[in-house]
């Protein structure tokens, strides 16, 4: 006898949906929001920047100006920023294991519903 | 079998149009990634300088590259909809499947609100440009969503006929920029100085940084298969259109990678919201000016309508097999569209172009993809193992297996590392999205899974099994 799934009701279909609304907003959009994401990219804004204390030569010069940027004060922040690539490794191994455990996981339960589908599709419990 | 589709009415039971040849292939795959040289790249150079972002460019076209190889030997033989979703359904298993249509989904929702992001930020810096400062982009945000929306509402081979023009006319802007620069169209010269001036501003660690956006010249590619129930020939079609349309990247990537470093500053280009309009900018040609400005309109609304395509086949396919309500899973009954699926997903990807910054959304984009590549992976192995090459036939055989199976597998681990480098809140951000919504799958929406209808191709029993 194949597995005959239960009828799910209006509300139970809407409730499924709003989970999986609650769970794109509050996981992703939510971290965002809240400014607690983003990128490490931090100005190291010099004083009294000439183009030349910015490291930018003549050509360069001429292209920070065609793009409406002719003052080098307008250009500190933007030429200083840096990323900050330092991190500890216990956060990386952190890291290594929520992404491998989550493969791991999914393809261990999914293995175990596929094993239900191959049965039911190939079994005795074929229709 | 009966009730194939699972779907409630008899109206929804209809099946998708088989309309689609390999130019339509090539325009979806194409359509979608452009858009990548237009914008989103340039942040690999910010995170390492311009040979990274060289660098990051080529290694990112060896990973497409293992991508598009694997992927059109297994669509070629697994031609349904909803492309890698339905690939791990009949290999890995249905909570795979879940996630991989979630990937799906959320890579083109979130490159989908990039795209409007873009576009708004475009025609914000061409009013600036006249003397209007301060532009209010959001109603070009939500109106380009909501055009492309019923665009896609209303027909796929309209749709995707609409991208096949478009997606040529960006593809030709690059090569006019190009062209038009080296025939000395620009008023400022190309300078590279800063490849021996300051070659690589963090060091090693800022080329495996870089590779993070390195991806985004190509993200998408894949999404050629999302259309395998609509294509006429899907063994035929599907591998020819993916492999031209990695090679069409290629080209337009390097030739991306050269004009703009030589003409912008890397500092502004590694933050730079249009770089190839900004480089178009400083030529102070106008005629480019307003190709370029034709061209990122066109690459970003041409990827968008692609995005919106695939999200939406990915959704109606999961909710056709029940793994998400399958209210979802009906058909338009005249334009044979999932039109359900279609407007869903509207609200979901205007509350992130609306309200998250573009390189924050870039990356939920990468994320969703690196992790479609790495299931790639072993799903790949699998499926030969389960499935040896004399026991199905397939539509094309990719050489050199598992080769590129390990690069692939090699070249993802670094892209993970390269997130973390910076980005490492929405890699975790990310990751127990996934664990959560998998464990919600498998413990609550699975019961309402008929589980033989989630094998439905002719092949014999898998081994092991």
């Amino acid at each position: 006898m194949a597995y005959e799934p239960p009828k799910q009701s209006l509300a139970g279909q809407i409730f499924d949906v709003v989970t999986l609304l609650v769970l794109t907003i509050g996981a992703l959009y939510i971290p965002l929001y809240l400014g607690l994401a983003g990128a490490a990219k931090v100005p190291n804004p010099i004083a009294n920047p000439t183009w030349e204390s910015l490291g930018q030569n003549a050509t360069e010069q001429q292209q920070w100006a065609a793009l409406g940027i002719t003052d080098p004060a307008a250009a500190n922040d933007i030429i200083t920023a840096r990323f900050d690539y330092s991190f500890s490794w216990s956060s990386l191994i952190i890291m290594a294991v929520l992404v491998i455990g989550y493969f791991v996981m999914v393809v261990r339960l999914s293995d175990r519903e596929y094993r239900e589908v191959i049965e039911e599709r190939f079994g005795t419990k074929r229709r | 079998m009966e009730n194939v589709t699972s779907t409630a009415a008899g109206a929804e039971r209809l099946r998708l149009a088989r309309v689609l040849g390999p130019a339509h292939v090539w325009a979806l795959g194409v359509g979608i990634v452009l858009v990548g040289e237009y914008m989103g790249w340039n942040f690999s150079v910010g995170k390492g300088g311009m040979i990274a972002g060289l660098m990051a460019c080529w290694v990112a076209g060896l990973l497409y590259t293992c991508v598009a190889m694997i992927d059109s030997e297994v669509t070629s033989t697994v031609a349904a909809a909803g492309g890698q979703y339905a690939q791990a359904k009949h290999i890995v298993g249905p909570l795979m499947a879940f996630n991989v249509g979630l990937f799906l989904v959320m890579a083109y929702t979130m490159l989908e609100a990039a795209n409007a992001i873009t576009v708004g930020f475009l025609l914000d810096t061409v009013a600036g440009m006249q003397g209007q400062a301060g532009l209010n982009q959001q109603p070009f945000i939500v109106l380009s969503i909501m055009f492309l929306a019923w665009l896609n509402y209303r027909g796929v081979l309209a749709t995707l006929t609409f991208n096949l023009v478009i997606t040529a006319i960006a593809f030709i802007a690059i090569i006019a920029l190009f062209v038009s620069v080296q025939l000395g169209a620009s008023a400022v010269p190309l300078d590279f100085s800063a490849i021996t001036s300051d070659p690589l501003p963090y060091g090693w660690v800022g080329i495996v940084a870089s590779l993070h956006f390195g991806l985004w010249y190509y993200l998408g590619i894949e999404g050629t298969c999302q259309a395998a129930e609509e294509v006429r020939s899907p063994a035929r079609s599907l591998p020819y259109g993916t492999m031209a349309g990695i090679m069409t990247l290629l080209i337009a990537a390097t030739m991306t990678w050269y004009i703009c470093s030589g003409l912008i500053p890397w500092e502004y280009l590694g933050q730079a919201g249009t770089p190839l309009f900004d480089a178009a900018r400083i030529t102070g040609n106008t005629g480019l000016m307003v190709l370029l400005f034709v061209g990122t309109a066109f690459a970003t609304l041409a990827s968008a309508n692609g995005c919106i395509n695939d999200a939406s086949r990915a959704w109606f396919s999961m909710s056709r097999d029940r793994y998400l309500p399958s209210w979802f899973g009906a058909v338009h009954p005249v334009y044979r569209t999932p039109y359900r699926a279609i407007v869903f997903l509207v609200p979901i990807a205007l509350i992130f172009a609306l309200g998250a910054p573009l390189d924050q959304v870039v990356t939920f984009s990468i994320l969703s993809g690196l992790l479609g590549y790495t299931f790639m992976t072993f799903n790949m192995v699998m499926f030969r193992n389960k499935w040896p090459l004399d026991k199905i036939k397939r539509g094309y055989v990719h050489p050199f297996h598992p080769l590129p199976t390990i690069v692939l597998l090699i070249l993802c681990s670094t892209a993970y590392f390269a997130v973390f480098l910076g980005y490492g809140t929405q890699l975790s951000a990310m990751m127990c999205f996934y664990i959560v919504a998998s464990l919600w799958f498998h413990f609550r929406r699975y019961k309402f899974v008929r589980r033989g209808d989630q094998f439905t191709m002719p092949w014999p029993k898998p081994n092991g099994y």
